[in-house]
């Protein structure tokens, strides 16, 4: 228990406490705009989970994640265009769409590897951009708005923005604690292990195309969840979200908080969007500070934030 | 009749032109390993050079050669200061930095030339159109097009298979280390490599920049098919970069030209006219789906390895 209490799970944790106090805050100062902007981390921050599961544990360099996010947003955005409003319906279609896509386009793209993979996965969150982008029905190219957001029953109510706030974290604290739970598993050891070795793993045994296919598809599940969020977050959905830039950023939370580990993802969402509020307040031209330093992230620091807290650790311990 | 040679002209011409750009990815893939998102910044590079350049001087050649020249020293830059440090890292690694030069290159770009598009116009004596059949007449300035883009691609072909430098390039794509260990010097040889891709990704830039508007974000949507021409050609293979190149060309235009007509069959004519586009783009993601499941190695794989 001791040992488990280092230095980032109690940054994650401290964080975590953080998020759970920011509407306090936001009512003693009346800054509306600070709920909104974490209202969006913390669902980013539930896809930037999700991706670190197979990009970080399982050693899958998915370069589509992002489909997921579009494909559970238009999943509600279709379903309230059309008249289905209730959360109960357009929420499990959201997850479920999701899970298939991730199940369909999966079992082709573990078919290869390397850098072949990255291709493939992108090669089909680009086939939804496409297929969105040509549904004329539900707005084209220039997306659809969701008039009403999912209706669950009372007291459950997404339009009050603290509760939706509150109703996020818990989403996001719930998939942390299921990723955890999943990866100190019998089956997420085993996930790890075709990761570093895939050929030994089956040499003992392990069907590995089948663990990883399985979390795929739990990754894909989980995005899609962040994407039914998401939709209801901006009450809009439209093709630019699953655009493949969008699927870089998430890439960039997850290397930049430090892959394979719990909190990394959500250090990660948080201080990449925190940082462009923040940089896009000094100077207008804000991504030309952020482009080099994504570059300084990869070539200095490639445990990224939570490898530098690792670091801090073991300095206090040793020295 | 005629509108289908038009059609397949077009097709061929865009071909030409995505062939350059996956030329120099599929080099640079080859030879360093490197996965470069930032290939189509420098497409966006040469088109904005050739549109200044060719203001300045006044004279669209002229412009359009000392861009050629500036990309080229841009990319080699670019070798020089980022790429060079991650040869040999994982292709995470190169997606993650290569992503930091877009957002660092776009920015840079709205930065000296501001946010709005610029034009390159053509000069009047592109701006015409050819008979190129009795009764047909073609745009002058695709036709050149067509033309500047075999010459360069038969001009790949000889540098690559008939020099030494190209001898000295085909090594290096089958093992770094040996010819590191024979004595080439392999950091100059990559330094060129990447500024020979630099420059190919800049010509079809500049090439392009009279038809569209030369704007920022113009060389990622770009890039995604110069991506998907390397890995259905097989990666670090020229020749299947080529022919690729001209299939993804002929899908795209003919499929935007005469999906609409098909789809209007079954659909009213809105929905022919916003999903034929996209349904043709998707052909595309979809022919590069089928080839990799199929045969991962692409159509045609580099003979080495």
């Amino acid at each position: 228990m001791i040992r488990a209490l280092n230095l980032r799970t109690v940054v994650g944790i401290a964080l975590l406490v953080a998020l759970v106090l920011l509407p306090v805050y936001v009512e003693a100062t009346g800054s509306r705009f600070l709920l909104t902007l974490f209202t969006r981390i913390v669902i980013l921050a539930i896809a930037a989970v999700s991706l670190n599961f197979i990009l970080g544990y399982g050693g899958m360099m998915s370069f589509g994640h992002a489909a997921y996010l579009g494909i559970g947003g238009y999943a509600v955005g279709i379903l309230a265009f059309e008249g289905v409003t209730s959360g109960f319906v357009q929420w499990p279609v959201a997850l479920l769409v999701s899970a298939l896509f991730a199940l369909v386009t999966g079992a082709l793209s573990l078919r290869t590897r390397g850098v072949y993979f990255i291709m493939i996965t992108l090669a089909f969150a680009q086939m939804t951009y496409y297929i969105v982008a040509g549904l004329a029905r539900y707005g084209g190219d220039d997306g659809l708005t969701i008039q009403k957001r999912s209706q669950f029953i009372a007291p459950i109510n997404l339009s009050n923005k603290v509760q939706f706030y509150y109703i996020c974290l818990a989403l996001l604290c719930a998939s942390i604690y299921l990723i955890w739970r999943i990866v100190n598993s019998r089956f997420g050891l085993a996930l790890q292990g075709a990761r570093s070795n895939d050929t030994r793993m089956r040499a003992i045994g392990f069907p590995t195309y089948r663990y990883k296919l399985t979390g795929f598809v739990i990754a894909g599940t989980l995005c899609g969840l962040a994407g039914a969020l998401i939709a209801n977050h901006t009450d809009f959905v439209s093709p630019a979200m699953m655009y493949w830039t969008r699927s870089g950023d998430l890439i960039i939370m997850v290397v930049l908080g430090g892959m394979g580990s719990t909190f990394g993802p959500l250090f990660g969402a948080v201080a990449l969007l925190v940082l462009e509020e923040a940089l896009s307040g000094i100077t207008e031209y804000w991504q030309i500070i952020l482009g080099p330093l994504l570059l300084l992230v990869v070539l200095f620091a490639r445990g990224g934030i939570d490898g530098l807290l690792g670091k801090v650790r073991q300095k206090v311990k040793h020295g | 009749m005629t509108l289908f040679i038009e059609q397949c002209l077009n097709g061929l011409q865009f071909g030409l032109l995505l062939f350059l750009l996956a030329a120099g990815l599929t080099l640079v893939f080859g030879i360093m390993d490197l996965v470069n998102l930032a290939h189509g910044s420098l497409y966006m590079i040469g088109a904005y050079f050739a549109a200044t350049f060719a203001a300045w001087t006044g004279s669209f050649v002229l412009g359009a050669v000392l861009a050629l020249a500036a990309t080229l020293l841009v990319g080699m830059a670019v070798e020089v200061i980022a790429m060079r440090r991650l040869y040999g890292r994982d292709h995470l690694d190169h997606v993650l930095a290569t992503f930091g030069l877009i957002l660092f290159f776009d920015e840079l770009v709205r930065l000296i030339w501001g946010a709005g598009g610029m034009s390159l116009p053509l000069p009047s004596w592109l701006n015409t159109s050819v008979r190129v059949l009795p009764g047909f007449d073609y745009s002058a300035y695709k036709l050149s097009i067509i033309v500047v883009s075999l010459f360069v691609a038969a001009f790949l072909y000889f540098l690559v298979m008939r020099t030494r430098l190209g001898m000295l390039i085909r090594a290096g794509a089958s093992n770094r280390e040996m010819i590191g260990a024979l004595g080439v010097n392999i950091k100059l040889l990559f330094t060129m490599v990447f500024g020979l891709g630099a420059a190919l990704a800049g010509l079809a830039g500049l090439m392009q920049a009279p038809i569209l508007t030369v704007q920022i974000g113009m060389g990622e949507n770009i890039l995604i098919l110069a991506f998907v021409i390397t890995v259905i050609g097989g990666i670090g293979s020229i020749r299947g970069a080529f022919l690729a190149a001209i299939l993804v060309g002929f899908i795209d235009t003919l499929g935007r030209a005469y999906f609409t007509d098909l789809l209007r069959l079954a659909f009213t004519k809105e929905t022919a006219a916003t999903a034929a586009p996209a349904l043709s783009s998707m052909l595309i993601y979809l022919l590069m789906a089928i080839v990799l499941v199929l045969r991962p190695e692409g159509l045609f794989p580099a003979s080495s390895k």
